[in-house]
C-alpha cells in the first residue's frame, strides 16, 4: 500500500507538472526543461549513490560525452537532426556506457573516498580532452548547436521539446525504478549495506557494482544528448567539476535512493540558481543555507521530510502523554 | 494512510513548484520604456570586471536620469558567473521573460561566441561591449544579423602594438598569453604585425584561463628574447609582472591592454612602472571628455575606471544617440542597428565610428605605466600614460578587409610559430 501510494503521488505530481509548465511563459518552460535534463543526470548518480552506495564525482564525464557526440554529429555531419535523432540517442547511451565500462575498470575496485577521488580524476581527464582537443571540440569556445531535430515533431518549439524531455525523464524514471526493484537492484542495496556479507553469500559484488556503473554511464550519456539540444552550447564548461558536484548535491538534497529525490533537488537548484539569482544578488547564501540545513536535519534529503515530520509528531505526542502522568 | 499520501504529495508538489511559481506571474507590461539586459559576471573570478562594467553603464544612466535618447530605461542586470553556459541561460531569460529590446555584455571571448547565436535565434539585438571574439565581426558576421560590437576585436589594438614594438628595435619576442580565444587572437594580432615588420616571435607560452601562479611558466622563458608580449585577464594581470620581476627577469614587457587595466594599477607595486600596453582607452587620457568621465566615476565609486567601465559607459552613450535618432522609441532591431552603425560619436576614449562589419574604428593608445600626478591630485600615482596614438584604427589594421579575411582567424596555431624551436 505504502509503495503504491508513493507511486501514485509521484504520478500525480508528474501529471500536474506536465499540465502547469506548458502554460507558463517560454522562459519557465526552458528552465523546467533544463531542470529535467539535470534530473535525469541526477538519477544516474542516484543509481550509484543511493543504491550501490558509491558517491561519484565524475558523472559529468558521461554527460559531456553524450553532449559532445550530439554537438559534433549535428554541426559537422548534420546528423541527428531528423529521425536519426533517435540513433544519436542510442549512440550516446552506448558511448556513455562504453566510457563508463572503461573508467569502471579503474574506479569500481575502490570504495569510499578513494572512489570519489578516482571518479573525480577520470572526469577531469574528459574535461582536459574537451579543452585541448581543439580540432574536434573547438576548445574553450565550445560548439554551438543552433537547431534542434525536426522529425514531424518540430523540437525547435520550446513546448514540444519540453514534452520530449519530459517523456525521456518519465521513461528513465520508470526503467530505473523497475531496475531498483529487481533482484539486481536489491543486491545492490545489499552491497551498500554490507558488502562483505554479500560476498560471503556468494554474490560477485564487483560485477554488480561494475554493471551499475555502466548503466549510470548510459543514462548520463542520454542526459548529455538532451542537454546539447536544450542549451544550444556544449563547451568545457559543461564537463567541469561543478556539473558533477551539482548532480551529486541534487541527489543528496532530494534524498538518495529515491530516484525522484534527484528531480526535486534539480528543481530546487535550478529554481534558485536561475530564478532567485535574477531577483537578489545573495542567492548563493540561500542555496548554501538549504544544503547545510538539509544535511543537518534531513539526512535522508527532502524526500525524508514526511517521515521526519511524523517522527517529530509522534515524539511530541509521546511527551504529551507522559506530561500529565508526571505532574 | 491518506494523510501520508497527501503529505508526501504536497511536499513534492511544493518542492517542484517552488522554483517555477514566481515565473507564472506575467511580466509587468510597461509601454514606452526601453528594456536593456546587462550580462555581467557579478560573482566568480571575473567579479571585479563585472562590477566595473555595471558601474560604467549605471554611471551614464544616472547622469541622464535613467533616460536614453528620450526613452525611460529599465536596466536588468544578470549574473553570468563568468561562464558561457550560464550567460546563454541568462540571455534567454532576459529575452523570454523580461522581453528586453537588447542585451549587452559578456566578458570572455568564448562567452561572445556563445551569445551571438542566441541573438540570431531569438531575433534580439546583442551588443558586445567587452567580449572581443574576432570572428563575430569578421568571417562569421553573416550568421549574426542582430550582433554589433561597440568596443573592439581582440586583435585590434595588438596590430599597432606589434608595429610599435618593431619600431622600437625589438627583434625577438616571447609571447605569454592566456589559453583561450581572446589570448590567441590578441597574441595573433601582435605576432602578425610584429613579424610583418621584421620581428620574430621565438616562443609562445599559454597559461590556462584563471591561472594565478606563473611560477611554472616563468623559468621556461627564453633568455635570448629582447621583449615579452604578455596578455593576461582578471586576477592574473597584476600577478604576472610581480612574479616575473621577483624571478629576476628584466626583459621589457609590451602587453595587451587587459594586462594593465587602469583599476588594477593602484594596487600594483612599483614593479610595473615602465611596462607598455596598447588599448583604445586609458584613464590618463587628457581630453576634457575623458577627464570628466574619470572624475565622475571616481567620485561615485571611489576608484579609477578601467576600460571595462569606459566600454559600457560609451555603449550607453551610443544607445542614447541611436535611440534619439528614432525619436525616443526603440525602432525595432534592424533600424536600431542601422542607427548604431551610422553614429559618429565623441566618446571618453576619443572619436568612434563604425566600419561596414559593425565594428568600431577608433584610436589605439600605446600606454606606459608611469608614476605621475594627474587630475589635480595631491599625490602621484601610477597611470597608463599615453606615449603614442594611432588614430582611426579598424579591425583590419593596414591589411585591407578582403586580404585580411582571406587568412583564417587567429588561433593557437595561426600565425604559425615559424621561429620557435
Amino acid at each position: 500500500m505504502s509503495e503504491k501510494a508513493k507511486i501514485l503521488a509521484v504520478a500525480a505530481v508528474l501529471v500536474v507538472f506536465a499540465f502547469i509548465i506548458p502554460h507558463s511563459n517560454s522562459f519557465v518552460v526552458l528552465l523546467a526543461t533544463r531542470a529535467l535534463v539535470f534530473a535525469i543526470l541526477a538519477m544516474s548518480v542516484d543509481i550509484l549513490l543511493g543504491f550501490a552506495g558509491m558517491a561519484s564525482l565524475g558523472q559529468a564525464a558521461y554527460f559531456s560525452v553524450g553532449a559532445y557526440l550530439t554537438a559534433i554529429l549535428a554541426t559537422k555531419y548534420q546528423f541527428g537532426l531528423g529521425w536519426d535523432f533517435w540513433l544519436v540517442v542510442l549512440l550516446a547511451m552506448l558511448l556513455g556506457a562504453a566510457t563508463a565500462a572503461f573508467f569502471g575498470l579503474f574506479a569500481v575496485r575502490a570504495t569510499g573516498v578513494y572512489f570519489l577521488m578516482i571518479t573525480l580524476a577520470l572526469g577531469q581527464c574528459v574535461w582536459g580532452l574537451a579543452y585541448r582537443w581543439q580540432s574536434l571540440t573547438n576548445g574553450d569556445n565550445g560548439i554551438n548547436v543552433s537547431t534542434r531535430p525536426n522529425f514531424g515533431l518540430d523540437l525547435n518549439n520550446e513546448r514540444t521539446f519540453f514534452f520530449l524531455v519530459f517523456a525521456f525523464f518519465t521513461v528513465t524514471l520508470l526503467a530505473l525504478y523497475v531496475l531498483a526493484r529487481s533482484p539486481f537492484g536489491r543486491s545492490l542495496e545489499g552491497i551498500r549495506e554490507r558488502e562483505l556479507r554479500m560476498r560471503v553469500l556468494g554474490y560477485n559484488t564487483w560485477l554488480h557494482k561494475y554493471i551499475a556503473f555502466i548503466i549510470a554511464g548510459a543514462v548520463g550519456g542520454l542526459s548529455g544528448v538532451l542537454w546539447a539540444f536544450t542549451n544550444g552550447l556544449v563547451s568545457p564548461d559543461t564537463v567541469v567539476l561543478t556539473t558533477s558536484v551539482d548532480a551529486l548535491l541534487m541527489v543528496v538534497l532530494g534524498g538518495a535512493g529515491t530516484l525522484v529525490g534527484g528531480a526535486i533537488g534539480s528543481a530546487i537548484v535550478f529554481g534558485l540558481r536561475e530564478y532567485l539569482s535574477t531577483l537578489v544578488p545573495w542567492w548563493q547564501y540561500v542555496l548554501g543555507g538549504i544544503y547545510v540545513l538539509t544535511i543537518l536535519y534531513l539526512p535522508m534529503g527532502l524526500m525524508g521530510l514526511p517521515a521526519r515530520l511524523r517522527q517529530w509528531r509522534e515524539a511530541s505526542a509521546e511527551r504529551q502523554k507522559l506530561a500529565p502522568a508526571g505532574s | 494512510m491518506t494523510s501520508k499520501i497527501t503529505s508526501r504529495t504536497s511536499v513534492a508538489l511544493l518542492a517542484i513548484c517552488l522554483g517555477f511559481a514566481t515565473g507564472l506571474a506575467p511580466a509587468a507590461a510597461a509601454q514606452q520604456e526601453l528594456r536593456i539586459g546587462l550580462l555581467s559576471p557579478i560573482t566568480g573570478f571575473l567579479s571585479q570586471t563585472g562590477q566595473d562594467m555595471t558601474h560604467g553603464f549605471q554611471l551614464y544612466l544616472d547622469q541622464h536620469n535613467g533616460i536614453l535618447g528620450g526613452a525611460k530605461v529599465n536596466l536588468i542586470v544578470e549574473d553570468t558567473t563568468g561562464k558561457p553556459d550560464e550567460a546563454v541561460a541568462k540571455a534567454k531569460k532576459l529575452v523570454l521573460q523580461n522581453h528586453v529590446d537588447m542585451f549587452i555584455g559578456g566578458v570572455l571571448a568564448s562567452t561572445g561566441y556563445a551569445l551571438a547565436p542566441v541573438s540570431t535565434e531569438l531575433k534580439t539585438v546583442y551588443i558586445s561591449s567587452i567580449a572581443a571574439a574576432d570572428d563575430l565581426t569578421q568571417r562569421q558576421l553573416s550568421k549574426y544579423p542582430y550582433f554589433i560590437r561597440t568596443t573592439w576585436t581582440s586583435s585590434l589594438p595588438n596590430h599597432p602594438l606589434g608595429q610599435w614594438a618593431c619600431d622600437q628595435g625589438y627583434k625577438k619576442a616571447v609571447v605569454i598569453a592566456t589559453d583561450y580565444a581572446f589570448g590567441y587572437e590578441s597574441a595573433g594580432g601582435f605576432q602578425k604585425a610584429f613579424e610583418d615588420c621584421g620581428g620574430k616571435v621565438i616562443q609562445k607560452i599559454w597559461p590556462p584561463l584563471g591561472n594565478k601562479d606563473f611560477g611554472p611558466f616563468i623559468p621556461t622563458i627564453k633568455s635570448d628574447a629582447d621583449v615579452i608580449y604578455s596578455l593576461q585577464v582578471g586576477p592574473a594581470a597584476p600577478q604576472f609582472p610581480k612574479q616575473l620581476r621577483e624571478a629576476g627577469v628584466k626583459l621589457p614587457i609590451v602587453a595587451g591592454g587587459t594586462s594593465y587595466d587602469d583599476y588594477n594599477l593602484p594596487y600594483d607595486s612599483q614593479v610595473v612602472a615602465g611596462d607598455v600596453s596598447a588599448l583604445m582607452y586609458s584613464a590618463a587620457l587628457q581630453t576634457p571628455k575623458a577627464e570628466a568621465f574619470v572624475k565622475a566615476f571616481r567620485s561615485k565609486y571611489g576608484q579609477i575606471p578601467g576600460y571595462y567601465a569606459e566600454a559600457n559607459y560609451t555603449t550607453a552613450q551610443m544607445i542614447d544617440e541611436a535611440i534619439a535618432k528614432s525619436g525616443g522609441k526603440f525602432p525595432g532591431p534592424e533600424q536600431f542597428l542601422q542607427n548604431m552603425v551610422s553614429l559618429k560619436i565623441d566618446a571618453a576614449r576619443g572619436p568612434v565610428s563604425f566600419d561596414d562589419m559593425r565594428n568600431p574604428i577608433e584610436n589605439v593608445y600605446i600606454r606606459k605605466v608611469e608614476k605621475t600626478t594627474l587630475l589635480g591630485d595631491s599625490k602621484p600615482a601610477l597611470w597608463n600614460v599615453v606615449i603614442k596614438t594611432y588614430p582611426n584604427v579598424g579591425q583590419f589594421w593596414t591589411y585591407g578587409k578582403d586580404k585580411f579575411l582571406q587568412q583564417p582567424v587567429y588561433s593557437r596555431d595561426f600565425p604559425p610559430c615559424k621561429y620557435c624551436e
